[in-house]
């Protein structure tokens, strides 16, 4: 039965990829200039038999672009994940604190982490800073609206027990509040990322700060769409690499309670 | 002088919807000595939760003082640990992890060696070796209130308070780790605090059974001092001519509210005497 349904699903797949093929090979036959699967696939044999070549600073391979793209998002992942997990534990500690912020957080969750452009370039006046700002306030709600729910949602019991043992503050933290809160964290954190990964390609495209969004918009400029169909799908495996990463992540720190 | 001393506590808190405070209980004052096992014996919603979570330090009284060896208690402390009905267990951690995390918070300053050496003592106590690298959801309610009772044990306070250890374990494991307490209790020289419902647990268990009554404004309204000689079996316990007589008493007092007039005075010199 169960053999039988995970082949099931796989065949499945695979029809949905060839329809997927399909479809897009008549929707390049009908429009002018679109190129079809197999172009994209020549080009793609392209760009990946030399990923990492350099002919001077605005035309790169596209595995040094990735990277670009990927480091850029790891800074302002990694700085807006302490920030947002450093101040969401203090909120879920103080039910006052975080009655009082949570309207403002819900606020700034709903602004798209693009909108905030403008003011964050014309403030910084660097466009390569500012890209990596975007990623930053991208990353910064989810985690922290994660976060504080979590921690305020620690079973007493186990904050009981951390006062029982009279442990220090820096060892309550690390050794019962964060394991207690942790799958509720990565939740958040697995938003974010998605968030800031999807923040990161306009960005890149309107700055003009070398990475996957700024190949993206160049190429359409070059109006090579065979490229910019290339540059989508590496940014979509890019972007299920992270979340297969972030779901590992997840099965670490998850408890039965 | 009694280890532990609550002298005339009282608990309020306010409630929802009344501008009266509701009165848990008040001048409410009891002695437990060293090496002594007391039982308080209530119904649930006694307030006997709540005594055991303010000598705890993990609630406060609104009036009056806890002493424990003459110092009074202001907040939870590694000399009073605490098992709960729910074994508050890191679900996080394994075993091993769980009573780690204990011995660590008593001894900072000690080697990886000797925490290790200490942890390996307590899961062999409660007889849990082979399992320490299960975590809680993966045993039985009996093995989770070993390790609760392992966690305890293991940074030696001066005072163990049981809040209804052995409420969530089935009757079969319950009277195997009853008695394993009562053997740890005695090999380590403790003295234990226990918060039950149960009547023959505490009969079984305790040296002194202090009874008190319905809430609100709970009181204590006896103390029965039991004097079957240890080791007490389970089977042979009832046996002992004075079983039924205290087991009635506590059953009349707890349906019909009502003591005996056989007041008690040898109660305290009685215990003294016993485990002195």
């Amino acid at each position: 039965m169960n053999t039988k349904n995970s082949k099931a699903w796989m065949i499945l797949a695979l029809l949905l990829f060839v329809l997927f093929l399909g479809s897009w090979q008549l929707v390049s036959m009908s429009l002018k200039n679109m190129p079809g699967p197999i172009p994209v696939a020549k080009t793609a044999y392209e760009f990946l038999s030399d990923p990492f070549y350099d002919n001077g600073p605005n035309d790169k391979g596209i595995g040094t672009l990735t990277l670009y793209s990927v480091s850029r998002l790891t800074a302002g992942f990694v700085t807006g994940s302490i920030v947002a997990i450093g101040v969401g534990v203090i909120l879920g500690l103080n039910q006052v604190l975080f009655k009082a912020c949570n309207p403002f957080i819900q606020v700034f969750r709903a602004i798209s982490p693009i909108a905030w452009m403008p003011l964050l370039l014309y403030s910084v006046q660097n466009s390569n800073w500012t890209a990596l700002l975007v990623v930053f306030m991208a990353s910064v709600w989810p985690t922290l609206a994660n976060t504080a729910f979590g921690v305020s949602n620690i079973k007493k019991d186990y904050l009981n027990v951390a006062n029982i043992l009279q442990m220090n503050p820096v060892s309550k933290v690390f050794r019962v509040i964060l394991p207690a809160a942790g799958p509720t964290i990565v939740a958040g954190l697995k938003i974010s990322m998605g968030s800031a990964w999807v923040a990161i390609v306009p960005a890149e495209a309107l700055l003009g700060s070398l990475g996957l969004g700024y190949f993206v918009w160049n190429e359409w400029n070059n109006l090579s769409l065979t490229s910019v169909i290339f540059a989508i799908l590496v940014i979509g495996v890019v972007g299920v690499f992270i979340d297969v990463l972030f779901n590992r992540l997840a099965r670490r720190l998850a408890y039965a309670d | 002088m009694a280890l532990l001393d609550v002298d005339r506590i009282s608990r309020y808190f306010m409630t929802a919807g009344s501008k009266e405070p509701h009165c848990v209980f008040s001048d409410l004052s009891m002695e437990v000595f060293d090496r002594e096992f007391v039982a308080v014996l209530g119904h649930s919603g006694c307030g006997k939760s709540t005594l055991l979570n303010i000598i705890a330090g993990i609630d406060y009284a609104s009036k009056g003082y806890v002493f424990l060896d003459g110092k009074e208690i202001i907040g939870p402390g590694l000399d009073r640990m605490v098992v709960f009905q729910n074994f508050a267990l890191m679900p996080w951690l394994t075993v091993w992890g769980n009573i780690k995390l204990a011995v660590k918070a008593k001894h900072p300053d000690w080697s990886r060696h000797e925490v290790n050496a200490w942890v390996e003592r307590y899961v062999a106590m409660v007889g849990l070796t082979g399992s320490e690298s299960k975590r809680p959801a993966e045993l039985s309610g009996g093995m989770r209130q070993r390790v609760g009772l392992a966690r305890a044990f293991c940074v030696e306070p001066r005072i163990l308070l049981l809040d209804e250890p052995f409420a969530q374990i089935d009757a079969l494991t319950r009277g195997v780790i009853q008695e394993e307490l009562v053997r740890m209790w005695e090999e380590t020289g403790t003295t234990i605090f226990m918060v039950t419902h149960d009547v023959d647990e505490a009969i079984l268990l305790s040296d002194r059974i202090v009874l008190m009554s319905r809430g609100p404004s709970a009181r204590i309204m006896d103390q029965i001092e039991v004097p079957i000689p240890r080791p007490r079996g389970r089977t042979t316990v009832i046996e002992h001519p004075s079983y039924y007589k205290i087991r009635n008493r506590i059953i009349r007092f707890l349906s019909e509210g009502t003591v005996e007039k056989e007041p008690a005075p040898s109660v305290v010199s009685l215990s003294k005497a016993r485990r002195v």
